[in-house]
């Protein structure tokens, strides 16, 4: 499997588990405050970092194959 | 007063930057209706980021945050900032090669080419105007109401809209899409920076975060979580609703403007972090409004954002969140309506009326006399707008996310067929219309209450029909295949070549002009570089087909400007 193909694969498998973790189920009923913020919030925010995050790795280590130019 | 005047000075700059835009103008079609493709990484980031936020999902999501609490960002913001810049990764890059390589400047340009199909080409022009008119319609009326609410009436609504369509016609009609582009990098950063700025100062007058929420928990505990607000099923469905982006006519035409496909790499990595910049002051200021306003406000919820800035900031802010609201007004509008224009210019006038009899200083008169027609009409329509009509907005997000799988096929499908397309689009646009009128009146936009949300059915009864009629009717053939799938074609070529050396019937110039490429690839490259290859069935078949790329029809394209 070559460098691309790896980090690819993995990064997708990063991703399907932050659709997984997008709905988060546990904290459906939970009022605590986090940072100043509702936990349900704070945790969405923190989704949108590390989305970015894995999005960036996306584009640096498995820019998609077709995208020569 | 000092709003007014911050409102007259934003329209101003946005008339001064979308004067300069037409300096920079080459004067020719492709530059009118894609900026000659020379977006660098910034612009299309604000441009992309722009266009999907209109002034009323910003006001929309602060007033749905009063009413369901925090769980609004999980359900818009988070969602959208995973989904979205994943269309980009997969399908916008995808998008802007086959347009780079063939010269599309439009969707329906590119289907129609991809399936061979003048009828289906048709039929997706009316589908997609028949859902982004309304779209377009609502963003101008609700600009207008929005204008009115921030200067008290001052500027009546019918004022407002037709303040809007001046501002957006002057620099529009006037420098195309390389107008809107540099007048909406103008208009996002406006819009990042200046939300925040307005939450900032709204937080820090009630004693910041902590004692701001502690006081909301007090008197309202349910809006700080979702239980009983919003149901577990409708934050799985919600994710199928940013899907809409890659069926946007103006978002596709948007990827076309590029100057390379690399330069998708900052919208992708950096969107989420952009979604919730905006949206966070967005709902942070509908929940905290429930301490000023306590009761219920109802079809008055929409309009908490603004109402807490004018209680809680001096009025310079208030200023200039007015600015920012009319940044995102018409940041998505003025690209609509470019978009609608270029898809009647290329996809009617010019496709059946006037092949090559339209000259490219023709080209953008008649797509400058679109944008004339179309804003006049939009603002006439503005005029009788009813407003219980806002929630077809949402109904638009639905059509647009439900014909999606088509264009997945479309870029990654070579089985799938014309027929399997119209099929999937005739379905949509059936069970669309039949929800549409069954569901009106559903409070939530559920199916039945049940929390499943209507695009999760279409979407799938979208692709089942994409899916079933494309297996069960003619493969597409070979010439196409070459075209779209240069690896796939390869594959099936040589499956005829090994055939006809078997055969003894191979022609001769086909091992030559391939050389070490796959013979399609190679067949699809030469015929794309206008020569005249004649390797073979498949090569020929793709040059019949129609492989040379649409943009140089009209001669020599000049070198663009770079944005």
């Amino acid at each position: 499997m070559t460098g691309r193909r790896a980090w690819a694969t993995l990064l997708y498998a990063a991703l399907a588990a932050l659709y997984v973790l997008h709905n988060d189920l546990w904290l459906w009923n939970d009022r605590r405050l986090v940072l100043g913020l509702p936990i349900g919030l704070a945790y969405h925010l923190g989704f949108c970092v590390v989305t970015s995050v894995v999005l960036a790795l996306l584009v640096v280590l498995a820019w998609p194959p077709w995208s020569t130019r | 007063m000092i709003t007014l005047s911050i409102i007259g000075v934003y329209f101003l700059a946005v008339l001064l930057i979308g004067g300069f835009s037409h300096r920079l103008f080459a004067g020719t079609s492709e530059d009118y209706f894609v900026a000659n493709r020379s977006l660098g990484p910034a612009l299309l980031l604000l441009n992309l980021f722009g266009a999907n936020m209109t002034a009323f999902a910003v006001l929309g999501a602060s007033g749905e945050a009063y009413s369901s609490g925090i769980g609004v960002f999980a359900l818009m913001a988070s969602s959208s900032a995973m989904v979205i810049p994943l269309v980009f990764y997969f399908v916008g890059t995808r998008v802007w090669e086959l347009g780079k390589r063939r010269g599309y400047v439009s969707p329906v340009q590119f289907f129609r080419e991809r399936y061979g199909s003048d009828s289906l080409g048709l039929l997706l022009f009316v589908v997609l105007n028949a859902l982004l008119i309304p779209y377009l319609l609502i963003g101008l009326a609700g600009g207008g109401i929005t204008l009115a609410q921030i200067t008290h009436g001052v500027i009546p609504k019918w004022l407002g809209s037709l303040l809007i369509v001046l501002v957006v016609l002057a620099y529009v009609a006037y420098g195309g899409m390389r107008g809107a582009i540099l007048v909406n990098g103008f208009q996002a950063l406006l819009l990042l920076v200046l939300g925040g700025l307005a939450c900032w100062g709204v937080v820090h007058q009630l004693g910041g975060l902590e004692a701001a929420f502690a006081k909301v928990g007090a008197a309202h505990p349910e809006l700080l979580a979702r239980a009983g607000k919003i149901r577990p099923l409708q934050l799985l469905t919600y994710t199928f609703i940013p899907l809409s982006v890659g069926m946007f006519p103006h978002i596709f035409i948007q990827w076309l403007t590029a100057r390379s496909s690399r330069a998708f790499r900052l919208p992708v990595a950096v969107y989420p972090l952009c979604i919730a910049i905006v949206w966070l002051p967005s709902v942070l200021l509908g929940v905290l409004a429930r301490i000023d306003f306590p009761t219920p406000a109802g079809a008055a919820a929409n309009t908490m954002l603004v109402r807490m800035v004018e209680r809680h900031t001096p009025g310079v802010l208030v200023g200039l969140l007015a600015a920012a609201l009319c940044a995102a007004i018409m940041n998505s509008f003025d690209h609509q309506v470019l978009a609608v224009s270029t898809m009647f210019t290329h996809d009617i006038v010019h496709h059946y009326g006037y092949r090559d009899r339209l000259s490219e200083r023709a080209r953008v008169l008649v797509g400058r006399l679109f944008v004339v027609g179309i804003l006049a009409l939009t603002f006439l329509l503005s005029l009788v707008f009813d407003p219980s009509l806002f929630k077809l907005g949402v109904w638009c997000f639905t059509g647009f996310a439900a014909l999606f799988p088509i264009l997945l096929a479309a870029l990654f499908w070579p089985r799938s067929t014309k027929q399997g397309v119209a099929a999937a689009v005739l379905a949509v646009a059936a069970l669309w219309s039949y929800l549409v009128v069954t569901e009106w009146r559903s409070p939530d936009y559920t199916l039945g209450g049940t929390g499943i949300l209507p695009v999760a059915l279409v979407l799938a009864v979208s692709a089942a029909a994409l899916v079933v009629v494309s297996l069960a009717t003619r493969p597409p053939d070979a010439a196409t295949l070459a075209i779209f799938f240069p690896a796939a074609g390869a594959a099936e070529e040589e499956e005829a070549a090994a055939g006809a050396v078997a055969g003894g019937a191979m022609p001769a110039g086909a091992a030559t002009a391939g050389g070490a490429l796959p013979a399609g690839a190679a067949a699809a490259g030469a015929a794309a570089a206008g020569g005249a290859l004649q390797a073979g069935a498949a090569a020929g078949a793709a040059a019949a087909a129609g492989a040379e790329p649409l943009a140089s029809r009209g001669g020599v394209r000049p070198e663009p400007p770079a944005v």
